[in-house]
């Protein structure tokens, strides 16, 4: 007989691969999972920033979820600069209207998107940021110009508590 | 003897072997039959089980003592400089055996470079050696982050950011690896745990790597295969242990020079202080064993294509065996290929020097070519030079030209049928 004939075995075969297959995946999730962010670094989401005493030219670093935040209260030259960029010329092309809704305060992660590091104020041949470690380049916008970083610093999630408070996250 | 004949002379022996056969694993190291004309450059892989047997137990000591905390572990690092008996010098061989384990694995690896010995029928080990350099890599890094000083931190956050130029999931891949928003805590402690579990890794691979090396054998700086046992091979016990031990006391000698009397010369001082997320060292440089490694990241300027050519730039030795379509081994009867192996070395030393200046002007520039150059050795080069390179005649056995004392060649062999 030549026919094949082991259709019932074949079935409870595959059944049982697929079955175990499942359940190896359902017991090694828990162990990947366990490496995301746990409830407790979740849990300090948000953060309040008095920034009252902060002078025009000037920056506040601060640190949320172990990252520092610039809140940096622009110049009005700083802004125009910003302001007249043309999009054409930009890598990650960002108005700065888009990125700083009031215009004199600019809130951003200040992590260069390359590979992380700290860029320094007031550096750079934009007159913003000049990140240390690879070379990038950012804007008074805080939008990359040159460098290898391939996006603009992040905006993070804020607003104005009131007059002097920001709340960020 | 081969390993099948052997059987131990005692009758406890006897009955132990026929129950586990660790005397014949022994009688087949000892007897373990290797070519007579292995040069210095031979002895590094027993040096290198020496770094690793190191590593592992000034680790095993230092972990006793180190608390994997982002609040306390710098301050324990310095509690075991200080107040541990002996942490001091515990610490100084842990920290400078990592250096002395790349110098003896680069050499290793180059020594594998001009004999050819990543070539039919050594290809697995070869791969298995590429495995093991990889490990290795990840366990310098894990560790350097430990002290948790301003390099570790900021090391650890460039290198974790690599994963984020992967397109689309790269940055939840990074969120993962951290634990959190950024290197911290969590960070710590899983690179601790991973950094005590690789070296173990390690050993099983060296075990396989030491397994595959001999079923055919060692190659040797003739580069031909040879018939074992024969009058071209020497046992392992005594020949091999004594030579390797007197190169191992010297290698020693270089060792305890750093551990003494410049302990912190291949580190950085930035690292002497602690880790602070607010700041960013102003000029950040990897350990020197990476530094090749990093010139090519930067002389990319694109990010995610940076991260590709750093990673090909590792992982395209695994495919060599297959890029190096010579017939012949040794880069002694390849003159050409001689000449490209030098100009290759001189290459991956600029790109270490390179790595550690700043990514600016002519030093972009030379990282630029040298990088170019090290895929056009391995993608171009090796492949041509297989089918052009007019390569030497090689000899018969590895005692055909001693006997015959040289280019004679008909005459050496008339002498040696002679003999046998």
């Amino acid at each position: 007989m030549s026919e094949k004939k082991t259709k019932r075995r074949d079935f409870l075969f595959t059944a049982t691969t697929a079955v175990g297959a499942v359940g190896a995946a359902a017991v090694v999730w828990p162990m990947i999972d366990q490496m995301n962010p746990d409830a407790s670094v979740k849990a300090l989401a948000s953060t309040e920033v008095d920034v009252s005493a902060l002078t025009p030219g000037n920056t506040l670093t601060v640190l949320w979820r172990g990252k520092p935040v610039f809140i940096r209260r622009r110049t009005q030259e700083e802004i125009d600069e910003a302001r007249k960029v043309k999009m054409e010329d930009l890598i990650h092309p960002e108005k700065d209207e888009d990125r700083a809704k009031n215009p004199e305060w600019l809130v951003m992660l200040g992590v260069c998107t390359h590979l992380g590091c700290v860029p320094l104020n007031d550096k750079g041949d934009y007159n913003g940021w000049f990140c240390p470690c690879h070379g990038s380049h950012y804007d008074t916008s805080g939008r990359i110009r040159k460098g290898p970083a391939p996006l603009n610093m992040e905006v993070p999630k804020y607003e104005f508590v009131n007059a002097n408070t920001i709340k960020i996250g | 003897m081969s390993d099948l004949d052997y059987r131990p002379k005692s009758k406890v022996g006897q009955w132990f072997n026929d129950r586990l056969p660790l005397l014949t694993l022994a009688n087949h190291l000892t007897d373990y039959p290797t070519p007579k004309n292995l040069n210095y450059w031979w002895t590094f892989g027993g040096i290198l089980t020496f770094c690793l047997i190191t590593q592992i137990i000034t680790g095993l000591t230092l972990a006793m003592h180190y608390i994997a905390h982002a609040d306390m572990a710098f301050e324990s690092v310095e509690h075991i400089m200080r107040d541990v008996n002996y942490g001091w010098l515990i610490r100084y061989i842990h920290a400078n055996g990592a250096s002395m384990f790349f110098l003896a694995v680069y050499i290793h690896i180059f020594r594998s470079l001009f004999y050819g010995s990543y070539k039919a029928p050594r290809e697995i080990i070869w791969i298995i050696g590429i495995i093991i350099y990889l490990l290795m890599m990840a366990a310098a890094f894990m560790g350097y982050v430990l002290p948790w000083g301003q390099m570790s931190f900021w090391g650890a956050t460039v290198i974790t950011n690599l994963f984020s130029a992967i397109p689309l999931v790269g940055e939840g891949i990074v969120t993962w690896l951290w634990g959190g928003y950024s290197v911290d805590n969590p960070t710590l402690t899983r690179f601790f745990t991973l950094h005590y579990l690789i070296p173990f890794l390690i050993l099983g691979l060296v075990v396989l790597h030491i397994w595959a090396l001999h079923v055919p054998g060692n190659n040797n700086p003739v580069g031909i295969d040879i018939k074992k046992p024969s009058k071209d091979t020497v046992p392992f016990h005594p020949y091999i242990v004594i030579k390797d031990g007197f190169a191992l006391l010297m290698f020693m000698i270089v060792f305890a020079f750093f551990v003494f009397y410049a302990p912190n010369i291949l580190g950085h001082a930035d690292n002497y202080i602690e880790a602070n997320p607010m700041v960013t060292p102003a000029h950040i440089v990897p350990e020197w064993y990476l530094l090749p490694f990093y010139a090519i990241l930067r002389s990319v300027p694109d990010k995610l294509l940076g991260v590709v050519a750093m990673l090909s730039a590792i992982l395209i030795l695994a495919v060599l065996p297959w890029l190096d379509t010579s017939k012949i081994r040794s880069a002694v009867f390849r003159p050409l290929y001689k000449q490209f192996y030098w100009i290759l070395v001189a290459d991956v030393l600029i790109l270490g020097y390179v790595g550690a200046m700043p990514a600016e002007g002519l030093y972009l520039l030379v990282a630029r070519v040298a990088t170019a150059y090290y895929f056009l050795h391995f993608l171009v080069i090796l492949p041509v030079l297989g089918f052009k390179e007019k390569t030497l005649p090689v000899p018969l056995s590895i005692t055909e030209p001693v006997l015959g004392g040289s280019p004679n060649l008909a005459a050496a062999r008339n002498k040696e049928s002679k003999m046998e």
